[in-house]
């Protein structure tokens, strides 16, 4: 079948989800015969990381475009759900809910953001750098621009930001094993790891692409599914996302009722580190205009720079592929982002209001103590409750919760069967490994590649190339997962980071140099260091006590750092003479589809 | 003007069209974000909130595949488009 794989895809996918599908209910019938939790949970994330790893192994590549660029047939479709895979990470997946759950619209900034993005990617980039034919991003700026050190400057950039991503995702997978297989979280991280990498290793992008697939399946099941399921169960109705309105005006209604009393710092200090209260309104506006649009902003600029997003796309077998894959890869990402308000709405009406069986707020609290998931999530360190008013009954502002907790808890509080807690699991594993797979991957591309090739031995051979390649691998890997076991950041934070150092030192560069003929390579680089060094400096003088300008925040600060790069890259651009004619003539040659790529087939 | 800057020509015009329908639901909305929310939208939610959570997510999923088509046609129109065999 190996001839024609491709051709096959609908057929080999269509038995794989059937084949899932399968195993949750064989998993859900040994828990009626009395499979324990812990067994379940073992079984779901063993399962999906075994196949997989085994889809990587059926993956594996000696030649150069394989691993790079998978041979560049991956379908428009399939290339969507990989690149959905690849975006949608641990922290998507899992914390996401939770923080529209405490903040409210003022979060939902991130939901905008995380998919207008897109447009950006479509319209200004990915058909032009699939059209360019390079294997990494770098390799597009150190061409259109020329010279080693503007394509250095490139995989600087690339791993700044990339390796800033990574670090959360490994720690997520490190999480998710841990609580599923219960080992701690120290060696839970290198567990997390080896599956990461037994799906890149061996295949590179061909093994990476096969593997997000079967990953984007896993993690939609597992997020949907508990959705309709409890939305059901509750009577909201059968398809959530058009009929939650009166839920979403009941909570509205409970939080006049209960008010946001504000705790006392004394109180607030006996909570649990992580966890927090309800403090925000649910639907109504709490941003100013600009908090909200400066945000979803930055994430929009940041998705359009993140190399890790933009090499799925030169995996497409031609520039219309292209542009109709960044379609299908929102269209998939859609499905998961709009259902995310969806369950934060269920899982707060069915914790606060007392008319339902599963409140708690206004119970007693020997009542609550008493209930069994709040005796297993308050173990699992995510739920707390604390009596500061001393009335005996709890208020809306004595219940704190983790942000992981909507996702992974609000199953079992709708009493939803735990073969569904196991689906989740394996759901928000895949998630983060995906990502983690596509970040490791862009990174040790870009030095395998652009450094070590391009720059050191440009006559290696594939061999070499690759081996070297499959060993950067490894050892960014173990550099990501070292640091991630110091647990220095929450998940989230440093995912936003992220998109703050791409969009500082590459959305300029990338973006100017297919609009902008004038663009030359003093201008790039000054653009690329210039970009990341001052939003890197924004980052460091706010986060140590600076106050800021402009309402620009520790989670905007790429803002300021793309507004650098972009003067620098015009004002040196000007300054300095225009790129040569062959350049120019090569900016054009981007600029049509058809024809050659600007790279051959192999470089 | 040749052939390729009258297509570039086009290219760049549906660029500005996409990027302004871009900008409307992903900033221009929101600068009205508080007084929008207290009109009931779709499905029965505020509209803030529901643009939030679906109405610009699905405003961006049709713009990218319309933006896909248009360009593919003016690609065609000039005769740039690629051949399956290339």
């Amino acid at each position: 079948m190996k001839g024609n794989f491709i051709d096959n895809l609908p057929k080999v996918y269509g038995i794989y989800t059937g084949g899932f599908i399968g195993f949750i209910i064989i998993m859900a019938i040994a828990e009626q015969m009395g499979m324990t939790a812990k067994a379940i949970g073992i079984a779901f994330v063993a399962f999906t990381v075994f196949i997989y790893a085994l889809i990587g192994w059926l993956s594996r590549t000696a030649q150069a475009d394989a691993y790079y660029v998978a041979g560049r047939q991956v379908p428009t479709v399939f290339n969507g759900m990989a690149t959905a895979a690849d975006w949608m990470s641990g922290a998507s997946f899992v914390a996401m809910a939770g923080g529209i759950y405490f903040k409210g619209y003022g979060y939902m900034a991130l939901l905008v953001g995380w998919t207008g993005g897109y447009v950006l990617v479509a319209s200004l980039l990915a058909p032009y750098l699939r059209k360019f034919g390079c294997y990494t991003v770098p390799d597009f700026i150190g061409t259109r621009y020329g010279g080693n050190l503007a394509r250095f400057s490139a995989v600087v950039v690339l791993t700044v930001a990339s390796f800033t991503y990574v670090t959360a995702q490994i720690n997520a997978t490190g999480t998710i094993a841990s609580v599923a297989l219960d080992i701690p979280f120290q060696y839970a991280v290198y567990v997390g790891l080896i599956s990461i990498l037994l799906c890149s290793m061996l295949g590179g992008m061909r093994g990476v692409t096969w593997t997000q697939v079967a990953q984007y399946i896993v993690l939609i099941i597992a997020y949907l599914l508990p959705v309709f399921w409890i939305s059901n169960k509750m009577g909201a109705g059968f398809f959530p996302h058009f009929m939650l309105a009166d839920e979403v005006a009941r909570i509205g209604e409970l939080e006049q009722q209960f008010g946001f009393v504000k705790n006392a710092a004394a109180d607030l200090k006996s909570v649990p580190k992580g966890l927090a209260g309800i403090t925000k309104a649910h639907s109504a506006v709490n941003a100013t205009p600009w908090a909200f649009i400066s945000l979803a902003l930055a994430m929009m600029m940041g998705t359009a720079s993140l190399p890790h997003v933009m090499m799925r796309y030169f995996t497409t077998p031609s520039v219309k592929a292209a542009r109709k894959s960044v379609g299908w890869s929102l269209f998939f990402i859609f499905l998961l982002y709009s259902s995310a308000p969806m369950l934060a709405t269920l899982s707060k009406l069915s914790l606060i209001d007392p008319n339902l069986p599963t409140g708690i707020i206004g119970k007693t609290f020997a009542e609550v103590e008493a209930i069994d998931w709040y005796q297993n999530w308050n173990q699992a360190n995510l739920m707390f409750i604390s009596d500061f008013n001393g009335n005996g009954t709890l208020e809306l502002n004595e219940f704190f919760m983790g942000g992981k907790a909507v996702v992974l808890a609000t199953p079992e509080i709708a009493g939803l069967p735990y073969v569904i807690s196991g689906l989740v699991a394996a759901g928000g594993m895949a998630a983060a490994m995906s990502t983690a797979d596509g970040l490791i991957l862009a990174i040790a591309n870009a030095i395998s590649h652009d450094v070590y090739y391009k720059i050191i031995d440009p006559k290696a051979e594939t061999a070499k190339r690759l081996l070297v390649a499959r060993v950067l691998l490894v050892v960014i890997g173990f550099a990501g997962a070292t640091i991630a076991a110091m647990e220095i950041q929450g998940i989230l934070g440093s995912v936003i980071w992220a998109f703050d150092f791409a969009m500082s030192g590459l959305f300029f560069p990338l973006v100017l140099g297919v609009w902008w003929k004038r663009a030359n390579r003093q201008g790039a680089i000054a653009g690329m260091l210039g970009g990341l060094i001052a939003g890197a400096w924004y980052l460091i003088w706010v986060r140590t006590g600076g106050s800021g300008f402009l309402g620009i925040t520790q989670l905007t600060f790429g803002i300021f750092g793309s507004a650098v790069s972009l003067v620098l890259m015009v004002v040196v651009s000007l300054m300095t003479a225009e790129p040569d004619k062959a350049t120019q003539k090569m900016v054009d040659e981007v600029r049509v589809p058809s024809g050659k790529t600007i790279l051959g087939k192999s470089h | 003007m040749s052939n390729q800057q009258k297509h570039w020509e086009k290219t760049r015009s549906l660029l500005f069209i996409t990027l302004a329908i871009w900008f409307v639901f992903s900033i221009g909305i929101f600068l009205f974000g508080a007084e929008m929310n207290e009109v009931t939208g779709p499905f029965g939610y505020p509209w803030t909130y529901w643009f939030t959570c679906q109405g610009s997510l699905g405003a961006f999923v049709i713009l990218i595949f319309w933006f896909a088509n248009r360009q593919e046609k003016i690609d065609e129109e000039f005769g740039f488009s690629e051949r399956e065999d290339e």
